[in-house]
């Protein structure tokens, strides 16, 4: 290498400084990772229970623990936990709350995680 | 040796953890450097860190225990693209308004040289894609030949040859000026 192309490739390093990201860039980052991680592993939690009383939906939950590895499960979680209200008006009991959070589940799922 | 892969998901969620705090800064300087302004650098950078999360355990088992910084700059390569394509649009400038970032280590050094460091940014903006993404690797990120091939999805000659191109090219244009100058 010439002095000259050493001299140039200084210059290239300084021009091309890495850029730190900003403080708020860090901390939402790294509290949406959190928020993802958490509000999977809840809501699996409690879904679990309620569904394990019925054997019928036993393949459900052991479903969900298997997508529920990734953040884009996690996405899921929160666009249907959003809808949760909604879902307990509509519904006259537990069961039909329950069947209609498994639907929720399955069309998000379907929209949000198509390469599954 | 390589780390032995998560036992389960708290061991996944601390390891991915590690790769974030690791190369946080890589990825914003990438992603600031290929969009050219702060706003979608921030996005980029988040959205490549999303995806990344969800592949990481397969990311993991198939790394084989190589550095995954190359896997990291490849999503944000190809959010990039994406970015692009979606929103149908360049950037205005390559880099907002060519100027110069001020350096963690600003020195004196640095400010006298301003000038020159701007017609630098300014030529880097000017080399097509995969020359300027080689570049930013190696001198933004700091990254080998091997990692940059491995980013890049090319064999560890042909990224030698190509950043030794786009350093030639970039050379070329940032002294042209000079040259018209000289011969006025």
């Amino acid at each position: 290498m010439t002095a000259g192309t050493a001299d140039f490739e200084a210059l290239l390093r300084e021009a091309l400084a890495p850029v730190d990201p900003p403080a708020d860039l860090a901390q939402r980052l790294e509290l949406t990772l959190v928020n993802l991680t958490e509000l999977a592993q809840d809501e699996l939690e409690s879904w679990e229970l309620r569904s394990m009383r019925d054997p019928r939906n036993w393949v459900r939950p052991a479903a969900a623990a298997v997508v529920g590895a990734t953040a884009g499960t996690a996405l899921v979680v929160l666009r249907v936990r959003g809808r949760h209200r909604g879902r307990q008006q509509q519904s006259g009991n537990l069961i039909e709350l329950g069947q209609r959070t498994l639907q929720d589940f399955a069309e998000e799922a379907r929209r949000v995680l198509p390469d599954r | 040796m390589a780390d032995p892969l998560p036992k389960n998901k708290t061991e996944l969620d601390a390891r991915f953890t590690e790769l974030y705090r690791a190369h946080l800064r890589d990825v914003y300087s990438y992603s600031y450097y290929r969009v050219g302004n702060h706003h979608d650098a921030e996005d980029l950078t988040e959205q490549t860190f999303l995806q990344a999360y969800r592949h990481f355990e397969r990311a993991l088992r198939e790394s084989d225990g190589r550095p995954l910084r190359p896997w990291l700059i490849r999503i944000a390569h190809n959010l990039a693209a994406n970015f692009y394509r979606d929103r149908a649009r360049k950037p205005e400038s390559a880099i907002e308004d060519a100027g110069v970032i001020p350096s963690p280590h600003t020195t004196e050094s640095l400010v006298e040289g301003r000038e020159e460091l701007k017609a630098i940014l300014a030529g880097v903006a000017q080399l097509p894609d995969d020359r300027r993404e080689a570049l930013i690797m190696r001198f933004a990120l700091g990254m080998d030949n091997r990692e940059i091939a491995r980013a890049l999805g090319r064999t560890d000659g042909a990224t030698k040859v190509l950043l030794h191109r786009a350093i030639r090219q970039l050379e070329g244009i940032v002294a042209q000026p000079e040259r018209d100058e000289a011969s006025r």
